[in-house]
This record gives structure tokens, C-alpha cells and sequence, in this order.
């Protein structure tokens, strides 16, 4: 406090003088002077520290009261260091030239964007009139100080996710002039991450300035690297190949590349979790194709309609559900579009596909017919155009994993692509029903003769594979257009799966889904995403040529090859 | 091939070259009041019937007589289509709207300054319509190859094949494959000098196709009433056997797929020109099941059927999408089930009496037929 008190003291005079007393101020008038600075020294130390605040600030605004450009800049940066509760609204205003100040009692005026005059000092609402006050003029390189004084300003905020936003503006920006405010606030920060960020917003000054000193460098280096992404990949860089001294040449040397292989390796991380997420959607699709394909041996061309029936089943619910129940959207539309989806499926298994058993071939003409009709229908009920389906709450948004953003929808794609698969293999394995299934897929003759129904299982089966896909429809609903063509899009897709995995076997559809997915993203940066498909699809086709039966192949009399 | 059928065959090849001869007559020697007067829109739209005839009697000799479902048979006509667009593209030359001699707008457009080497020589009829002939050709080969090679039959060859022409598909919309991306090759002006526009082009073209119809067909009756012929059967019918009897199974199989490849290249060469466009959504998956649904709809194993089937069906779908566009897809969607329900010999199997011996489609409703197709008996 008493230090403020000094500089005010020096202040003085020349706010005085410039107020209107002339350029040679009589000894008279510096007694005066003197006498009534004690006068407010003493005041000032009355009030003590409960003043202390706006006395400085006082000192501060008689600055702008003081109308040059050299004291609004100084008074501009000691608002910064200060950062009372108002200044963020004085520095605006200033910058918008709404700030005022009464050239005859020097109280520093500011107007709201609404028109409101405030004084700059109480926050109370200025009573007088506008005609009485003079605007404070500004230039160009006091913007300049504005915009980094509001910087600094949130650097003080009370509230931590600002301190860390405006600390990591300054990493990205790494302007010298917040070099002070960065260290003023580090010295005094309690949160770990904000102290992290200004630690890391310092380095960033200090590698791009020349003044500091080779181990300041060194160290700033060091808390880069520990950063390792690709803003401090380019800041190290450029002070590689600016500086001339070996030490921190070498050093940067060294980060630089251990930077790179950590980035590289981060990409293969990232390149792995969107190939998994691809694959979680492809096993969606796939998996029902895979469980009608291997009992029946016939491919269901519809299954992509099956997928959109789903979706649009997640739409309706979304449509009906009054609105507290809207975050429980799904839970009502997974169940429900199993059920719509295995309805139609069975639907179409007695109505067509029994008929056709002995021509497989025919079936994929048939059952391409009903996926034609039953996208004519969709479209027909609910019009061509994309239907908007929300994502609830805990859907949306995306979580920070490392650097990694990992979009919440996608993270639950994969929980539920896991469960499905879980729940398949639990049917397939731990009931009657799967037995038969199995026993059906394996030899079909052979389970007849043992007495299983083979016609029921067929149509449970084919129950079973649509309704599967139904539930993908609500995933996809999640991440994609609701529309008649959603199915069109993944049918090839999940033909590619099956047939790659091998029929009978529900791990060759899982495996096939993973490699097929990762494949794709890890190809994807390589060449781009129309060509990763096309490799892959060229891929596929040759290894069926290897493996005609895909990778894990039913083996046994019954399946003649 | 039945004697009735061969009958059928002769009555259609009749009519062709009757139509090949009068279309064009009655389109350009009639005065466009005359109520004989074929309007040159007509025989354009009977152009692409032709072309699309050619394509699903070349689909018919290897699905009907050989038991391959080819899902990707619109990826050779679609070669077959960008062989011709690409000479089309070359005789525009300085009449672009870029003025470039050498390159088509769309390379001026993306910026390239010389003419890649897949379009060497498309200036030149011969060079072009060789093109057409080999690239389908050798592709089918390529593809038939492998897949019969490894013994890839059934479903899985509809299946992959499918994957082929979907792979085409996408690499034929990007622009830096060189054939135009997107918007494909349009704004033909001529073709060996005569310009696209006059209806005496317009009847020529469909001449040509009306004979190159009937020389598919002719074709493929020879090789069906052949020795070979007979053996492909015996491969549809009992591939297993043929293979325990000492038979190549596989090179039977590659060569029908190949001459039929190339069957359907001519058929797009000769449905580009009169239709003025040819791009990746030609490739399309769902085209080449449409051509499928034409020979199941007239009729496997029939050849005129196919033809008729091809005719039929895109008479019907000119008619309803203008008609009534919303009950398009559901007319050849119930097409597709109905006709596979109830009609698997096809409308020339309602015409045909039951032949006395029992027929193919019959033969592959036995139980060691069926084993063949891999499906569990």
C-alpha cells in the first residue's frame, strides 16, 4: 500500500498540470501540492487495507483522468496487475471509447454498452450528465495493451476454467507482454492444472523471446516436450532454428525427435480408436447377416432395411415419448426396434425366403425386391428427407482422454456392439434355442433327423439376425442421417465382414469387423478414405479367393465347398 | 435348347432385323405428321431397350447357362460405356467450352496440363472400340481367374462380384482417377463425324445396336449348341462331377464370363452415344441386380427371353417412374419377389410347353444340385 501511495505521489504534479494549472507550477502551489498529498497519505492509511483497493485504483484512474497516451497505457497495464472487479468494464469500455472522465473533479467515468454511466470507482451509477465529461482518448498500440491487459485480466479470474483458457491463449499466442501477468499469477495459482498451463504458457514466451538466458531456455524446452503435441512440436522448432547456441540447439534436437515419436505414436493410438469404433458399427450391421447367412445359407439383401427400420423405430419413440422421458429415449427404442425389425424379418423368412431355400441365388433377387419396397415404403410414410434424431445427454459431447477427444456416442456405439455380441453368444451358447441353431448351422439334415424343427429355426433365426440389425439401426441413429438409404450404405460393408469372417462362427464376424474397421482409418491417412475402401475391398476380394469360406470356415461333411 | 425355343429365337432375330431395317425408315423418310412417323426420341428410348437387351442376353449365358450370378455385369457394361465416352470426349476437341484441343474441360477445369496415358490413342474409332472390347474383356478375365480358380461359387461369387463393380463405383467418382469423377463425360458432340444430335444418327445408332443384339444372340447360340455348351451346362448342373470327370471346370466358366464381359462392354459402347452421358452411377450395385431381375423376369436360360425380359421391364419402368413415380419401387421391387416366387422359368416359361426332358431349372431343384451350390442338403 505504502508503495502505491509513492507512485501516486510522483503522479500527482503532472495530473495536476495537466488539468489546467500551466507548465510552471509556483513554489506556492507545490506546497499546496505537498500538503495535500500528506493529507491524503494519512487519509489513505486511516482507512488501511479495507481502502486499499480503491485507493490504488483511485491512483490508477486519475491516470485516465490525466487524458495522454503514455499514462492510459501505464494506467491500462496497473488495471491488468490490479484486476479490481470493474476493470474487465473499464478496459472495454475504453476500447469502445466510452470512457469518460470530469476534467473538473477528475472522477473517471464509464458508459455500459446500453448507455448506462457508471463511476468508474464506486460502480455506482453516475447521476450527471454526459456534456460534462471528456472522452479518453486512445490509439492504436493502447488497444494493443487493452486486448493483453484483458488477458491478464482473466489470468486473475476467481474462476478457474477461465484462469485455465486465458493461460492456454497465452500458450497458443505466446505474446512477451503477458510474460509479467503469467508470472504474477503462477507465483500466487492453487490449481494444479492452471499452474500446469501457465508454467506451460511461460515456456512458451520464453522459447520464442531471446532475451532469457540458455537454461532458462533449456528448461522451457523441457516443459514442452513434457507437453509433446503439435503447438509445442512447431514452438521448439522454431527456436531450433532460430537460436545460435549449441546447448539449447542440441536440446531442442533431442525434444524435437522425442516429440515426433510420441506424436506418431499418439496417431496410432487415435488411428486405432476410430478404426474401433468403425468396427463397432460394422459388427452391428454385421452380426445378424452373419447368424441368417450361416443357418440359412442365403443372403438377406434387406438386412440394410432392417438396419433403417430400426432407426426409424428410434425416431418415432423419440416422436411419441412425452418430454421427461426423452433422456430414456433409448431405453424404450432398442427393445422396440428389435422387436419391429425380428417382426418384419420373420415376416419376409415366411412369406418368402422358405419358398426359396433350394435357390440361394434367387433369394438375393427376392429379398433385394423387399429391401426396394420396404425403402419406397419408409419413404412414402415418412418423406425422402433425413429425419433428425437426438443423442441423449449422456450420449453427446466428447470426452478429453489424453488429448484424445473421444466423442461420448461413439464411446457407447462400442459398450453396446460389446454387449450385443455378449448377448448373441449367450443365445448361441447357453439356450436351447442356440443349440438348435448351431446344430442347424452345422448340418442341417442331421439336426432333422435328430428332430429339431428346422423350419421354426429358420424363422427364429431370421428373427433373431433382423432384430439384431434393428438394434444397429438406433446405434446408427446416433451417428448418422436417419433416411430411407441409411441401409444402402452399410449393406456392402457387412457382406464384406461375413464373408471375410467365415459363416458359423460369431468371432470371425467380430474379428472380421475389427480388422476390416482398423484397416479402413489406418489406411484412411494413408491414401484417403475412398481409396482405403477400395484397397480393402480389392484386398478382400483376393483373400476370398485364399480362403473362399472366409477366415473361419465350418468344416465338417455337411458344408461341401 | 429346346426346338420351340430355338423358334421363339429365330421370330425375335426376325423382328430385330426388321426393326433394324423400318425403324429408321419410318424415323427419317416420313414426314413427322404422318401417323407412320417414329419421333427420334422414340428410337433413341428403343436404343437403350437394345443395349440393355444385349447386356441381360450377355448375363443370361452366364447366369442361365452357367450358374454364375454376376452381381457386377454393370461394371463391363459401364467400361464398356467409358471406353466410348472417352472417344466421344477426344472429338469434341477445340468445341469445349475451354476451347482445349487436346484435353476435355473437365481436365482443363481441374488443372492438368497433359493428357494422361490411359487416354492415348482414344482419338483414333479403332483404338477406342478395341478398348471397348478388352478392357471389359481382360478384367472379367482378371476377376474370373482368381475367383473360379479358387473355386468361389454361389453366393459369394454374387457377392464379390457386387464388391467389384461397388469398388468401381467409388473409384470412378474421384476426380484425380482421370475419367471425369462425378459428373462422369457428357457433352458428346459427334461420333466418327456424324453429330449426336441428328436423328439420322439417332436411327443409325439404334441399327446398330438392333444388329448387335442379334449378333449376341447369335453368339451365344452357337456356343450353347455347342460341345462346349453342352459341358458349361453340365458345370451349372453338376460342377463336382464335371470336375470328377476330368473337365477344366474353371476355364469352361472364364471363358462364358469373359465373352460375356464383352458382350456387355459392346452393349454400353453402342447405350452411350444415345444417351449423352455416362457416369460412375452406372457402376452402381443396384444396376447390375436391375439386369438380373430383366433375365429372371423373361426368363433364364431362354437367351430371347433375357432380351425380352431386358425390353419389357424398362419399357415398364420408362412408363411408371413417368406415370407414377412414388409406386415405381414398389412395382419392381414386387417384380423382383413375384417373378422369383412364382415365375422361376420366367414369361417365356408360361409360353413354353414343359420340355420333355427335364430342363435346367428343374435339374437344379434336385438334391445333388443343390449340394453344388453350397447349401447344406
Amino acid at each position: 500500500m505504502q508503495t502505491n501511495a509513492d507512485a501516486s505521489l510522483a503522479m500527482r504534479p503532472a495530473a495536476l498540470g495537466h488539468a489546467g494549472m500551466g507548465g510552471d507550477l509556483s513554489p506556492f502551489f507545490h506546497r499546496a501540492l505537498r500538503a495535500a498529498l500528506v493529507v491524503l497519505a494519512l487519509a489513505a492509511s486511516l482507512v488501511l487495507s479495507l481502502a486499499a483497493r480503491a485507493d490504488t485504483l483511485d491512483d490508477t484512474l486519475a491516470l485516465f483522468a490525466e487524458n495522454k497516451y503514455p499514462q492510459t497505457d501505464k494506467a491500462v497495464a496497473q488495471l491488468a496487475v490490479e484486476a479490481p472487479p470493474q476493470a474487465a468494464a473499464i478496459l472495454d469500455a475504453l476500447d469502445n471509447n466510452r470512457l469518460f472522465f470530469n476534467p473538473d473533479t477528475h472522477a473517471v467515468i464509464y458508459k455500459t454498452a446500453d448507455g448506462k454511466l457508471i463511476e468508474a470507482k464506486s460502480g455506482q451509477p453516475f447521476a450527471g450528465s454526459e456534456d460534462d465529461l471528456s472522452k479518453v482518448r486512445i490509439n492504436n498500440a493502447i488497444r494493443v495493451a487493452i486486448d493483453t491487459a484483458l488477458g491478464s485480466l482473466t489470468l486473475a479470474s476467481p474462476d478457474p476454467e477461465k484462469r485455465l483458457s486465458a493461460a492456454s491463449d497465452v500458450f497458443k499466442t505466446h505474446s512477451p507482454k503477458a510474460l509479467h501477468a503469467i508470472e504474477t499469477q503462477l507465483a500466487r495459482e492453487k490449481d494444479p492444472r492452471v499452474a500446469a498451463m501457465l508454467n506451460l504458457a511461460r515456456a512458451a514466451i520464453t522459447v520464442t523471446t531471446d532475451n532469457p538466458s540458455t537454461s532458462d531456455k533449456i528448461a522451457a524446452i523441457d516443459i514442452l516436450k513434457a507437453r509433446g503435441d503439435q503447438d509445442a512440436l512447431n514452438l521448439i522448432d522454431q527456436l531450433s532454428q532460430k537460436t545460435t547456441d549449441p546447448q539449447v540447439k542440441a536440446e531442442a534436437a533431442s525434444a524435437l525427435s522425442s516429440i515426433r515419436t510420441q506424436l506418431a505414436i499418439w496417431n496410432v493410438v487415435q488411428n486405432l480408436w476410430y478404426g474401433l469404433s468403425a468396427s463397432s458399427v460394422l459388427l452391428l450391421a454385421a452380426i445378424g447377416l452373419a447368424i441368417t447367412f450361416g443357418v440359412m445359407g442365403v443372403i438377406n439383401m434387406a438386412h440394410g432395411e432392417m438396419v433403417m427400420l430400426g432407426a426409424y423405430t428410434t425416431y418415432v419413440v423419440q416422436l411419441m415419448l412425452p418430454p421427461w422421458l426423452q433422456n430414456w429415449s433409448l431405453a424404450f427404442a432398442i427393445p422396440l426396434a428389435f422387436v419391429v425389425a425380428a417382426a418384419v424379418g420373420i415376416a419376409i423368412e415366411r412369406l418368402i425366403i422358405r419358398y426359396l431355400y433350394t435357390r440361394p441365388l434367387e433369394t438375393l433377387l427376392a429379398t433385394w425386391g423387399v429391401s426396394l419396397i420396404l425403402q419406397q415404403a419408409v419413404r412414402s410414410i415418412f418423406g425422402p428427407n433425413n429425419r433428425q434424431v437426438t443423442n441423449p445427454p449422456f450420449m453427446s459431447g466428447s470426452v478429453d482422454f489424453a488429448g484424445l477427444a473421444i466423442t461420448t456416442n461413439r464411446l457407447w456405439i462400442i459398450v453396446l456392439a460389446i454387449l450385443v455380441f455378449i448377448g448373441l453368444q449367450l443365445v448361441l451358447r447357453a439356450t436351447p434355442f442356440g443349440l438348435r441353431m448351431r446344430a442347424v448351422t452345422q448340418n442341417r439334415r442331421m439336426a432333422a433327423a435328430m428332430g429339431i424343427s428346422t423350419a421354426q429355426i429358420d424363422m427364429l433365426a431370421f428373427g433373431l439376425g433382423s432384430g439384431v440389425a434393428g438394434i444397429a439401426g438406433v446405434a446408427l441413429s446416433q451417428i448418422d442421417n436417419v433416411s430411407p438409404n441409411l441401409g444402402q450404405g452399410y449393406i456392402i460393408d457387412s457382406f464384406m465382414v461375413v464373408v471375410f469372417g467365415g459363416v458359423g462362427n460369431l468371432w470371425g464376424t467380430a474379428l472380421g469387423a475389427l480388422m476390416i474397421g482398423v484397416a479402413n482409418k489406418i489406411l484412411e491417412p494413408l491414401i484417403g478414405a475412398v481409396q482405403g475402401q477400395i484397397v480393402l475391398l480389392v484386398i478382400i476380394i483376393l483373400f476370398i479367393q485364399k480362403r473362399p469360406r472366409g477366415m473361419f470356415a465350418l468344416k465338417g461333411r455337411a458344408v461341401e465347398a | 435348347m429346346s426346338p420351340q425355343l430355338d423358334r421363339i429365337g429365330l421370330i425375335f432375330v426376325v423382328l430385330l432385323a426388321a426393326a433394324a431395317v423400318f425403324v429408321p425408315v419410318l424415323s427419317l423418310a416420313t414426314s413427322p405428321d404422318s401417323a407412320f412417323n417414329i419421333p427420334s426420341y422414340l428410337v433413341q428410348l428403343f436404343g437403350k431397350y437394345l443395349c440393355y437387351a444385349i447386356l441381360a442376353v450377355a448375363l443370361d449365358l452366364v447366369w442361365g447357362y452357367c450358374g454364375i450370378l454376376s452381381l457386377g455385369h454393370g461394371a463391363f457394361f459401364a467400361l464398356g460405356g467409358y471406353a466410348m465416352g472417352m472417344y466421344l470426349m477426344r472429338q469434341i476437341g477445340a468445341r469445349g467450352v475451354y476451347a482445349n484441343p487436346i484435353l476435355p474441360d473437365f481436365m482443363v477445369f481441374l488443372n492438368w496440363k497433359a493428357l494422361p496415358v490411359a487416354w492415348w490413342g482414344f482419338n483414333w474409332f479403332p483404338y477406342a472400340m478395341l478398348m471397348v472390347l478388352l478392357v471389359p474383356g481382360l478384367l472379367a478375365l482378371a476377376f474370373g481367374w482368381f475367383a473360379f480358380r479358387s473355386r468361389v461359387t454361389g453366393v459369394y461369387l454374387s457377392i464379390i462380384t457386387q464388391a467389384m463393380t461397388f469398388a468401381l463405383y467409388k473409384e470412378f467418382f474421384r476426380n484425380d482417377f482421370g475419367f471425369g469423377g462425378n459428373n462422369g463425360l457428357t457433352d458428346f458432340k459427334d461420333l466418327l463425324g456424324f453429330s449426336l444430335q441428328s436423328s439420322a444418327t439417332k436411327a443409325a445408332l439404334f441399327s446398330a445396336s438392333a444388329i448387335a443384339l442379334i449378333i449376341a444372340y447369335w453368339v451365344s447360340r452357337l456356343i450353347i449348341g455347342s460341345k462346349y455348351g453342352k459341358a458349361l451346362m453340365a458345370v451349372r448342373d453338376a460342377e463336382s462331377r464335371m470336375r470328377f470327370l476330368g473337365y477344366r471346370v474353371e476355364n469352361y466358366k472364364l471363358f462364358a464370363f469373359v465373352v460375356s464381359a464383352v458382350m456387355a462392354g459392346v452393349a454400353g459402347a453402342l447405350y452411350v452415344p444415345q444417351v449423352g452421358i455416362i457416369n460412375p452411377s452406372e457402376f452402381a450395385p443396384a444396376n447390375s441386380i436391375e439386369a438380373a431381375i430383366w433375365v429372371a423376369v423373361g426368363g433364364r436360360a431362354t437367351l430371347v427371353g433375357a432380351a425380352i425380359g431386358a425390353i419389357a421391364v424398362n419399357f415398364a419402368k420408362t412408363y411408371f417412374t413417368g406415370a407414377f413415380p412414388n409406386y415405381w419401387l414398389y412395382g419392381l421391387g414386387g417384380l423382383f419377389v413375384l417373378v422369383t416366387l412364382f415365375l422361376p422359368r420366367g414369361l417365356l416359361g408360361l409360353l413354353l410347353r414343359p420340355p420333355r426332358e427335364r430342363a435346367a431349372p428343374q435339374v437344379e431343384e434336385t438334391p445333388a444340385v443343390v449340394v453344388e451350390k453350397g447349401v447344406d442338403p
